[in-house]
């Protein structure tokens, strides 16, 4: 039999049992509804031991790779740990190690966590703001190679947070931030699918994290990237960017800018219409799209209608509130 | 074997589940029930309830169908609409290559739950 832990304490497990049965049998709350491993709302996170393959069954590959697993159809075969899917991680300090301006109104932070963070290039983590109760989250443009966390952040007018990053916080000083977490990074499951990469604005953020981690991975299809603004201003990394594309020939780069001239190689035009001009077929394509929520959504729908499946999209969509 | 084995279980499913979602999408007569709603959240319903008119495993209750879709009941969802999904879910299964009597055993499984869902 096995000894499933959550939250401090054990329970016994029969045999044939599953982990949702066990610990609603032991009157501890876990959020479920069809237990038929269909719905996911019973999704836990395997903090400690391996669930059984069949507990994964449906789930996003990225969820997977977090092993999370369905409570309702885990029947254990070893002693696990487990937490809720959502549950909060404990907030740090970081230190700023430095602090520069990627365009004018986008501010680029290094940080040096107290402790060292797992993560997956592309998740995001939250950060408090001065007031110590306001929350944002960024995304990471690091590698978990690195050994410094990047954020790309937007100074939003009347933001408390970006505000506070943007113009109080300095090098040397302590941030709050807490992560990481986010379904938005690259897996090997096939090398060789082509990657569609969309960013906007700071969008690309996690996206340079996901561009450099699939390189590394040495994927072999092909990755286009575009990133879009308003105008060429709003743009960033344009040169690193180029950079990335003239080592790998699978890499293409382009910069797409609404008002005003594109910069060589880009296109003028709203971004959504760039890539339904460039890629009218997206079936057998992954995509991943990033930036502001409203942009994402449609730009979601439209790479869906194209023919992408829903497995194959990922994005991380935020409020800039 | 159970319908849902001889449709090939999940992994037929789950090839069934953008065909028929891009089809509601693409149909502006239902499409406006669908607006605003998380998409990967929304694709996760449709696979429910695929698996459940597949004759798979399911734990969903009439209560649950009803409280789900009252608000779109609300929002003027009615027969004609329902008409609509089930043609969508005939052409979903015929892409596939799904025979004609097991596509008729499906669009009657769908058809059982359309009074919850309609809450009637």
């Amino acid at each position: 039999m096995a000894m499933i832990t959550y939250k401090g304490e054990s329970y016994t497990c029969e045999k044939d049992e599953t982990v949702l049965v066990c610990l609603l049998r032991h009157k501890v709350f876990v959020p479920n509804a069809c237990q038929s491993g269909v719905c996911q709302s019973c999704m836990m996170k395997a903090v400690q031991g391996t669930p059984p393959k069949v507990a994964q069954t449906g789930l996003k590959d990225t969820l997977v790779a977090q092993h999370h697993f369905l409570a309702c159809i885990c029947k254990p075969e070893e002693d696990l740990e487990v937490s809720l899917y959502d549950s909060s991680k404990d907030w740090m300090l970081a230190e700023v190690l430095e602090k520069s301006l990627l365009n004018e109104s986008v501010v680029r932070l290094r940080l040096k966590p107290q402790h060292k963070i797992d993560y997956m290039a592309g998740q995001f983590i939250n950060i408090k703001g001065q007031d110590g109760t306001s929350i944002r989250s960024y995304s990471l443009a690091s590698l978990p190679t690195e050994d410094y966390l990047e954020l790309h952040i937007k100074r939003v007018p009347d933001g408390l947070v970006s505000n506070y990053l943007h113009d109080i916080v300095a090098v040397g000083d302590s941030l709050s931030i807490m992560g990481a977490t986010g379904d938005c990074f690259y897996t090997n499951r096939d090398q060789a699918q082509p990657l569609l990469m969309i960013g906007v604005g700071t969008g690309l953020a996690p996206l340079y994290g996901v561009i450099r981690d699939a390189l590394a991975k040495d994927h072999t299809g092909s990755i286009h990237v575009y990133h879009g603004s308003l105008a060429t201003p709003g743009l960033y990394y344009i040169d690193e960017l180029r950079n990335l594309a003239n080592e790998h020939e699978s890499l293409s780069y382009t910069p797409c800018v609404l008002h005003g001239d594109a910069p060589e190689g880009g296109q003028q035009g709203d971004i959504q219409s760039v890539v339904r001009t460039d890629f009218p077929d997206l079936k057998g394509y992954r995509v991943y799209i990033c930036g502001d929520p409203q942009i994402v959504d449609s730009i979601k729908k439209q790479c869906f209608m194209s023919g992408a499946s829903m497995a194959d999209i990922y994005s991380d969509p935020f409020d800039f509130s | 074997m159970s319908l849902y084995e001889e449709l090939g279980g999940e992994a037929s499913v789950n090839a069934a589940v953008d065909i028929f979602y891009r089809r509601v999408l693409s149909d502006a007569y239902v499409a406006s029930f669908f607006e605003g709603v998380d998409m990967e959240k929304q694709a996760g319903k449709q696979k429910a309830f695929l698996t459940m008119v597949f004759g798979g495993p399911n734990n969903y209750t009439g209560l649950d169908m009803r409280e789900g879709h009252k608000h779109l009941v609300d929002k003027g969802l009615n027969d004609s609409h329902y008409e609509h999904i089930l043609a969508h879910l005939r052409s979903t299964l015929a892409e596939l290559g799904v025979g004609n009597d097991k596509i008729q055993e499906v669009i009657s499984i769908a058809d059982s739950v359309r009074t919850d869902i309609l809450n009637k």
